[in-house]
């Protein structure tokens, strides 16, 4: 196990004591790993498959229907009733389905009633006005928003975290262009530059990526500046100095340290403003390519169609949930590193 | 006059945190008489701030508690006293200056403010007549031209004159007890003199008691008409000043007494021979002013030094606060940019590149005044100590280094065991000392230091001076040793500095200077300093 040293390991108390934030921490990993294998959860194929005393992994592979009997050289639709019965019946075999087994793209042909059709036992949270799955698309779209929230905090993180440290670091007139950069650069409308782009290339995970990163490092510039600048005056910065360390040994050894304490505690609610913003891109039709799992395009479904309510809840309390965990996590976070709690 | 105006009686004071429970004091009594100063005296830590502050109740309630005792003023229990009580009694029965006087007045606030503030709360005054009353207490505490300082604020007054309005403030309400917090241990020497001569000159006008928390001994033997001695939360002696230092009892009184550093600097070694010098050296940053920022002016932080220093001798630059001595070493240091030359070894490194003086770094190093400061809180000493083994390749390997570190921690005086731990598990001293190691590890010709004692206690500054002693005459180091206590300058330095505004007044034999100082301002620092 890495070893702490003693103010990180008050930290670590300090967020444990935080009962709230600590069992959010908690519920949401599980969550989030869960939602890694939305796979093995949420599939229109089963995940295991006994045909003829043999196994087959339709999760992993594809099978044609004629490998269990069928006539065409189609790949196998295990829905189907009767690829069903030539498995039970013909190859004295069975099937076993994940807990959902619709994929978030998967339609629904045989409802009762018109899509989007209500919650029953076979959809548990109904379904989309296009007769897809609403709860294998929460677990796709729960997935997809946490990693691209993910991936945009860590990436604006460095960035930002490198930009206000040479800024703050170096000072003078560095400072001076690099600030009056960012203030031109952070004018520009990012939504804008988001819509025409969307007209010019069908934008996936990682254009959206690009783009909000281009705009999203600079959450971190000021405060990270402000840190450093603090930082080298430090009188063991100076200290470091006069030992003959280089400039960026003691960036990164000495002063570093207390920037990442501002970073850690902004990290959650930056990665809070990145799933909301996927969400908004989503919701308005500029996020992720038409059919893709997305929790905005559930929300502007639910507003488009709101004799179907099922909808609008659902992504109310998968948005609202999410993000409440992501609060509480934030809180215990910004108190394990609250200095005055740290009287050492 | 030896009417008793508070009665101290059994008193502790007991911190919790994390459900552990400190007493800070333990079971005290003492009774503070009318119109006399009583010194509460001790080293950092020892109780003496609390005790006053439970005094006033001004402890962070209910972490703090009193398990038992008693402060009866004029017969009235304070501990049993309620809010409204007691906030009649701060401010106009018992007033309070504390040590700093940068931060203990609100930087937005006129003097007119400050002061009338106190004044409407407990006597109902304001308009004219508080403004009378204000340019009263301003005149008394000796503030020039008082009626034009009142619309200025705390940051247009130096520090002597800042304390002056915190005492105008304590007094405005004429208090029977004045409770003095370190009132001048964040001033330099001279001022130091006249604040106490002030607060000596208001008692007896106005007659009122002083309870005077200190560490400094020669405060106390000047001023105080009787004495307690705090060590660890307790009373360990009190008596009257003179038979106190006349006849110490405890032997931590004797100790404490006995801390004044001592002894001469050592002898240097026969054959003088240069290591560093300076020629006209000058630090001006410039001020810019208008729409073009021409540089109207310079601020000359060091202004035409001059110095040299031979091996195995320490030069003393002594000055004021503001004098620049701070700077001329950062500036020797090459840590911030300065004109003229300097010398290292007869080599010039003025105009060297910071990668070439990098290795020349090991042979000047630094140890900087704030021991909290200078260690990062992040990282064990063995790995503070390692680093600058590191940057300059010094010990083959791993085990090489560890074994140097251990060398090292040996020399100055500590455990080697210990070198895991981080900093905060040190006290103060032996931080110093781990600083001085980190220093000394690379084996320089000239070590900085910057007020290496100032933050200490007494006793730790007598251990820490030997210890560099000691160190100079078996490496034959070199010291550039800056400082405004001439105490410990003259147990160290075989050449003076003298420095005010920038500009050296005197510079010679420190045996010469502190025997025959030449210069009006010298004499003034020494009888400031030696009494």
């Amino acid at each position: 196990m890495m070893r702490l040293n003693p103010i990180n390991r008050r930290r670590l108390d300090n967020f444990r004591a935080n009962k709230r934030g600590y069992w959010s921490l908690w519920l949401f990993g599980v969550l989030f790993f869960a939602s890694l294998f939305a796979e093995l959860i949420a599939n229109d194929r089963p995940l295991l498959v006994q045909y003829q005393g043999e196994l087959y992994w339709p999760v992993v592979q594809d099978y044609s229907e004629t490998r269990f009997g069928g006539e065409f050289e189609t790949l196998a639709d295990f829905k189907d009733p009767y690829i069903q019965d030539l498995i039970h019946n013909q190859g004295q075999g069975w099937i076993l389905w994940p807990a959902v087994r619709y994929s978030f793209d998967t339609i629904n042909y045989d409802l009762s009633v018109p899509a989007p059709s209500p919650p029953s036992t076979d959809n548990w949270l109904g379904t989309d006005d296009q007769g897809r799955d609403v709860l294998a698309r929460v677990i796709y779209g729960f997935r997809v928003s946490v990693l691209f929230a993910l991936v945009l905090t860590l990436a604006s993180s460095v960035v930002g975290v490198v930009a206000g440290a040479v800024q703050g670091y170096y000072g003078g007139k560095v400072d001076l262009l690099f600030q009056r950069f960012i203030e031109i650069w952070s004018g520009l409308p990012v939504l804008f530059l988001l819509i025409i782009l969307s007209s010019l290339v069908q934008p996936n995970f990682w254009w959206l990526l690009g783009i909000m990163l281009l705009f999203s490092w600079m959450n971190l510039v000021d405060v990270v500046r402000a840190e450093f600048l603090r930082g080298r005056n430090l009188e063991y910065v100076r200290a470091a100095r006069a030992l003959g360390l280089g400039n960026r040994l003691i960036m990164f050894r000495h002063i570093l340290p207390n920037a990442m304490v501002a970073t850690l505690t902004f990290m959650p609610f930056i990665f809070n403003g990145s799933l909301v913003t996927l969400t908004a891109l989503d919701f308005l039709g500029f996020g992720l390519p038409p059919g893709s799992a997305s929790l905005g395009e559930l929300v502007a479904q639910g507003k488009s169609n709101l004799h179907a309510p099922w909808l609008g809840i659902t992504a109310f309390f998968a948005l609202a949930i999410m993000l409440t965990l992501l609060i509480f996590i934030g809180e215990a976070v910004r108190d394990a590193f609250d200095s005055r709690k740290l009287k050492l | 006059m030896s009417e008793t105006l508070v009665e101290v009686s059994h008193l502790s004071v007991r911190f919790e945190q994390d459900g552990q429970a400190i007493d800070a004091v333990r079971d005290i009594s003492f009774n503070i008489p009318r119109g006399q100063t009583l010194a509460l005296v001790g080293e950092s830590g020892s109780g003496k701030s609390v005790t006053a502050l439970s005094m006033l109740r001004l402890l962070p309630y209910p972490r703090a508690s009193h398990p038992g005792g008693s402060i009866r003023y004029q017969g009235e229990d304070l501990l049993q006293a309620d809010e409204p009580r007691l906030r009649q009694i701060r401010g106009d029965r018992i007033g309070v200056i504390f040590q700093e006087p940068m931060t203990s007045l609100n930087p937005l606030h006129t003097l007119e403010k400050q002061i009338g503030e106190t004044l409407l709360l407990h006597k109902g005054l304001s308009g004219i007549q508080a403004r009378r009353r204000i340019l009263e207490l301003l005149t008394l505490v000796g503030l020039p031209d008082p009626a034009s300082r009142l619309g200025s604020y705390p940051h247009e007054l130096s520090g002597g004159q800042r304390q002056r309005v915190m005492i105008a403030m304590a007094l405005a309400n004429e208090p029977e007890l004045l409770i003095a917090d370190e009132p001048t241990t964040a001033l330099d020497v001279t001022i130091q003199e006249q604040i106490l001569e002030l607060l000596a000159r208001l008692q007896q006008q106005l007659g009122m008691a002083i309870l005077l928390i200190t560490h400094d001994l020669n405060i106390v033997r000047r001023h105080a008409h009787r004495v307690c001695v705090m060590y660890q939360g307790e009373i360990v002696e009190q008596a009257s000043t003179e038979a106190l230092f006349a006849a110490p009892e405890h032997a931590y009184t004797r100790r404490l007494l006995d801390a004044e550093p001592s002894g001469t600097p050592a002898e240097p070694p026969a054959e003088p021979q240069d290591i560093i010098s300076t020629n006209n050296l000058r630090i001006w940053f410039p001020v810019k002013k208008g729409l073009l920022q021409r540089v109207t002016e310079h601020i000359k932080a060091v202004d035409g030094v001059s110095l040299q220093l031979s091996r195995g001798q320490t030069l003393g630059v002594v000055g004021e606060s503001g004098s620049g001595k701070t700077t001329l070493g950062l500036a020797i240091l090459r840590l911030i940019r300065s004109e003229g030359d300097i010398l290292l070894e007869g080599k010039s490194i003025q105009g060297l590149a910071q990668k070439q003086i990098k290795p020349l770094r090991r042979q000047l190093q630094v140890v900087f005044q704030d021991p909290y400061g200078s260690l990062s809180p992040r990282m064990p000493i063995s790995d503070i100590i390692n680093e600058g083994l590191e940057v300059h390749g010094i010990g083959e390997n791993a085990a090489a280094r560890e074994q140097l570190i251990i060398d090292v921690l040996q020399e100055v005086g500590l455990d080697p065991a210990s070198r895991h731990r981080y900093p905060h598990e040190f006290s103060g001293g032996q931080r110093q000392r781990v600083a001085i190691a980190r220093a000394l590890v690379l084996k320089p010709r000239l070590i900085i230091l910057d007020e290496p004692t100032s933050a200490l206690d007494r006793t730790v500054q007598k251990q820490i001076v030997e210890l560099l002693r000691e160190l100079q005459r078996r490496h034959r180091l070199s010291y550039i040793f800056i400082s405004h206590d001439l105490a410990v300058v003259r147990a160290l330095s075989h050449q003076l500095l003298v420095m005010k505004q920038g500009k050296v007044v005197e510079q010679g034999p420190a045996a010469r200077i502190f025997e025959q100082p030449e210069q009006e301002y010298t004499r003034q620092l020494l009888k400031a300093a030696f009494r």
